[in-house]
C-alpha cells in the first residue's frame, strides 16, 4: 500500500475521529491553541523590540564609517582612549583627498550650548559643526530651506541649521528662514530646516540640534577638540574594503608606527548591533523558552487523549489489524490523528494571534506577524503532534491482534 | 501428494503463566483441502479459539509448521502475517466487529484499502460483494442502522471482498436468532457451493452439522475428525461421478 494511499485514507479517518468527538477534540486542542497563541506573539514582540532598535539607530546610518578617538563599546579603559592623540581636520583633509572608496567624506565636531531667539532660551542644545558634505553623507532631508553651501562651508559664514525641535520651540507661528539665534554669546542666521529625525535609541534626540560651518565652530568655540570623521562608503556591500583603506589612510595621517595598534577607532553601526544582539539574545532565549513551555504542556494534553483514544479503539485497531492492516499503516493512522489535532490548535492559534499581533502594532510597538512565523507556528504545530502522538500511535502499532480483539 | 490449502503439522501453542507452562495446544496435525467445509468444535478452553487465531494466522505456533497455500506461515512476522490475512483469510466474527463509523460500503472496502487498490477499483468491488450477499440497498447505512443478520451480512461481504482462499467465521450466528442464524448458514453454504473453502467454529451441535467434516478439539488435541452425514452424501456423489 503506497504512502501517499495511506496518509489520504488516514485523513479521513482521523477527520471522522475528530468530529466524532468535538468536544474533547477541542479541549484537547487548546492546550496547543494556548501554546502556539503565545510562541507567535512571542516572536511578534521580539520582531516589532528588533524593528524599533533598528529605527532607532537608522540615524547611525548602515554605509556609514566613524573614525574617532573613541571606540564604541570598546572594552579599554575611558581614560585610554581620552588620552589618545586628537583627530585633527589635516588628518580629515588628508583622508579626505587619498580615499578611493567613500561616496562622501565629512568632519564632524560638537558642544552643547545655550540657544537665543528674542525672549526665548534652549539651554543644552547639541552644536554640531560640520561641512557642507554632511547632507550628503547624513542623507539629511530638509523641511524647509536648504543646508549650506560649499562656499558658505569654507567660508565659515554664519549660518546655521536647526532641527524640529528648535523650530518649534523658537518658530511655533513664524517662518524660520532668514532669522537670527544666538548660539552662546554669538548671532547665526537660520537657514533651514532639518526634517524629525527622532532620537537615537531613544535617549538622544536628534532634532535639538543646531549645525553650523566648522570653521566659524572652531574660531568661536575654539580648536581644541577631537574630530570625528564620517565616511559614507561608496558601496554597502563593499563596506569592509572601505574601511581597509581608511585605517591605512588613517595610520599614515597619524603616522602609526608599523606593528603598533591602531591609535583611533573606525566605527560603524555594526557596534551597536553587536551590542544590541549580545544584551537581547538571552533575553530573547528565554522568552522563547518560556512560551514554548506552554506548547509542551498542550502537547503532554494531546499525548494524555491520544492514549485514551487508542485505549477506547483497541477494537478497532484489532479490526484494522484483522483485516490486513500493517504496523507502519496503524501507526500512521493515530499519528496523523496527533497531527491533526495539533495543526489545527496550530491554525487556531495563529488565528487568534494575527489580529492580536495587528492591535499591538496599533497600539504598543509598530510590529507585524512575518510570514515565517506563521509557518514556524505550524511547523511546531505538526512536530508536537508528531511528538505527543508518537508513543500513544506506537502502542496502538504493536498491539496483539488476538487480544485487542477480545477487547471489549 | 496433493498439495493442501492448510497444512499442519505438529502445531503446539504454549503460553506461559508465571512459573507454568500451559499447554493450549499439544501437537495438532490437521490437513484441509480447498473448497472443504470444515467445522471445528469443543467445549471452552479446549484451544479452538487458539487453533482458530493460528489459522487465521492472527498468531503464530510455538512448535510445528504451518503452510497455507503452499506458504509456510509459522515462520512469517508481524507485518508478512498482517498481507496474508488480507489476501488469504475472511474473518466473519460473531460480534461482526464492523467499524461503527463507517457505512457498509466502507466496512466492506477495507480489505481493498490496505490491499493498496485504486479508489474506483475498490468502489467496483465493494458494490459486487454487498450485492452478492443481498445488501445493495443498504450500502450506505452504518452498523447501528442495521439488524444483526444485516451485520453478519456486511461482515460475510467483507470477508469475501478479497477473493481470500479460506473464510473463517468464529461462531457466526452466536449473536443471532435462529432464524436468521439459518439464514447466515445458508449463505455460507452457497458460498461454498461456489467454490469456497469455509471454516467454522462453533460449540453448537446443529451449526457443525452444516459442515461437511467435523473436528472435535479437547484438552489441546484433535478428539476426532469425521465426515458428517452431509459429508458422506457429497462424497458418495463425488464417487459415483468418478
Amino acid at each position: 500500500m503506497n504512502l501517499f494511499l495511506e496518509i489520504k485514507e488516514n485523513l479521513i479517518i482521523s477527520y471522522k475521529a475528530i468530529t466524532a468527538n468535538k468536544l474533547r477534540s477541542f479541549l484537547a486542542t487548546l492546550g496547543i491553541v494556548i501554546g502556539i497563541t503565545s510562541v507567535t506573539l512571542m516572536q511578534t514582540a521580539i520582531e516589532g523590540i528588533n524593528r524599533a532598535f533598528e529605527k532607532s539607530i537608522s540615524a547611525v546610518g548602515a554605509d556609514v564609517l566613524y573614525v574617532q578617538k573613541f571606540e564604541w563599546f570598546g572594552k579599554e579603559d575611558w581614560s585610554f582612549y581620552r588620552n589618545r592623540k586628537d583627530i585633527t581636520l589635516t588628518q580629515y583633509d588628508y583622508l579626505e583627498r587619498n580615499i578611493q572608496t567613500a561616496a562622501s567624506v565629512c568632519p564632524s565636531v560638537g558642544t552643547t550650548k545655550t540657544l537665543k531667539y528674542q525672549d526665548l532660551v534652549l539651554e543644552n542644545v547639541f552644536v554640531l559643526g560640520t561641512t557642507n558634505e554632511y547632507q550628503i553623507t547624513f542623507g539629511a532631508n530638509m523641511e524647509e530651506g536648504r543646508f549650506f553651501t560649499q562656499k558658505e562651508s569654507d567660508g565659515g559664514y554664519p549660518v546655521c541649521v536647526i532641527g524640529m525641535d528648535i523650530r518649534n520651540a523658537f518658530f511655533e507661528n513664524t517662518n524660520p528662514i532668514g532669522k537670527t539665534i544666538k548660539i552662546g554669546t554669538y548671532s547665526f542666521r537660520v537657514i533651514g530646516v532639518v526634517e524629525k529625525q527622532g532620537s537615537l535609541l531613544g535617549l538622544v534626540s536628534l532634532d535639538n540640534r543646531v549645525i553650523v560651518p566648522i570653521d566659524r565652530f572652531f574660531s568661536l568655540f575654539g580648536t581644541k577638540r577631537s574630530l570625528s570623521i564620517n565616511i559614507k562608503a561608496g558601496d554597502i556591500n563593499n563596506l569592509d574594503e572601505t574601511k581597509e583603506e581608511v585605517i591605512s589612510i588613517m595610520r599614515k595621517a597619524r603616522k602609526v608606527p608599523f606593528g603598533d595598534r591602531d591609535d583611533f577607532g573606525v566605527n560603524q553601526q555594526e557596534a551597536f548591533k553587536a551590542t544590541y544582539e549580545s544584551l537581547t539574545s538571552l533575553i530573547k532565549i528565554i522568552g522563547s523558552l518560556i512560551t514554548s513551555l506552554s506548547l509542551i504542556v498542550g502537547s503532554v494534553g494531546i499525548a494524555n487523549i491520544m492514549f485514551v483514544s487508542v485505549k477506547e479503539r483497541t477494537k478497532e485497531i484489532g479490526i484494522r489489524k484483522a483485516i490486513g492492516a500493517k504496523k507502519r499503516t496503524i501507526l500512521l493512522q493515530f499519528l496523523i490523528e496527533s497531527v491533526s489535532i495539533c495543526l489545527l490548535g496550530g491554525l487556531i492559534g495563529i488565528m487568534i494571534s494575527f489580529p492580536i499581533s495587528l492591535l499591538i502594532d496599533k497600539f504598543v510597538l509598530p510590529t507585524a506577524m512575518p510570514l515565517w512565523v506563521i509557518m514556524l507556528g505550524l511547523v511546531v504545530s505538526v512536530i508536537f503532534g508528531v511528538l505527543a502522538g508518537f508513543f500513544p500511535a506506537y502502542n496502538a502499532a504493536k498491539m496483539d491482534p488476538v487480544d485487542s480483539l477480545r477487547y471489549e | 501428494m496433493e498439495k493442501n490449502l492448510i497444512d499442519l503439522r505438529n502445531i503446539t501453542k504454549v503460553y506461559v503463566m508465571g512459573t507454568e507452562e500451559l499447554f493450549a495446544l499439544k501437537g495438532v496435525d490437521l490437513q484441509i483441502n480447498k473448497n472443504d467445509y470444515l467445522a471445528i468444535m469443543g467445549p471452552s478452553g479446549s484451544g479452538k479459539s487458539t487453533l482458530m487465531n493460528i489459522i487465521g494466522c492472527l498468531d503464530t505456533p510455538s512448535s510445528g509448521e504451518y503452510h497455507l497455500n503452499g506458504k509456510n506461515v509459522s515462520e512469517m512476522d508481524d507485518d508478512e502475517l498482517a498481507e496474508i490475512r488480507n489476501l488469504e483469510i475472511g474473518f466473519v466474527f460473531q460480534t461482526f466487529n464492523l467499524l461503527a463509523r463507517s457505512d457498509a460500503l466502507h466496512n466492506v472496502e477495507l480489505p481493498l484499502i490496505y490491499k493498496g487498490l485504486p479508489k474506483s477499483e475498490r468502489i467496483e468491488k465493494a458494490e459486487e460483494a454487498l450485492y452478492n450477499v443481498g445488501l445493495e440497498d443498504r450500502m450506505t447505512h452504518k452498523p447501528n442502522e442495521l439488524s444483526g443478520g444485516q451485520r453478519q451480512r456486511v461482515a460475510i461481504a467483507r470477508a469475501l471482498v478479497n477473493d481470500p482462499s479460506i473464510i473463517l467465521a468464529d461462531e457466526p450466528t452466536g449473536n443471532l436468532d435462529s432464524k436468521t442464524g439459518n439464514e447466515i448458514m445458508e449463505l455460507l453454504e452457497e458460498l461454498n457451493k461456489k467454490g469456497n473453502t469455509i471454516i467454522i467454529v462453533t460449540h453448537e451441535e446443529e451449526i457443525a452439522l452444516h459442515a461437511n467434516r467435523v473436528v472435535k478439539i479437547r484438552d489441546g488435541s484433535i478428539e476426532s475428525d469425521v465426515l458428517s452425514e452431509k459429508g458422506k452424501a457429497a462424497m458418495q456423489r463425488k464417487e459415483i461421478e468418478i
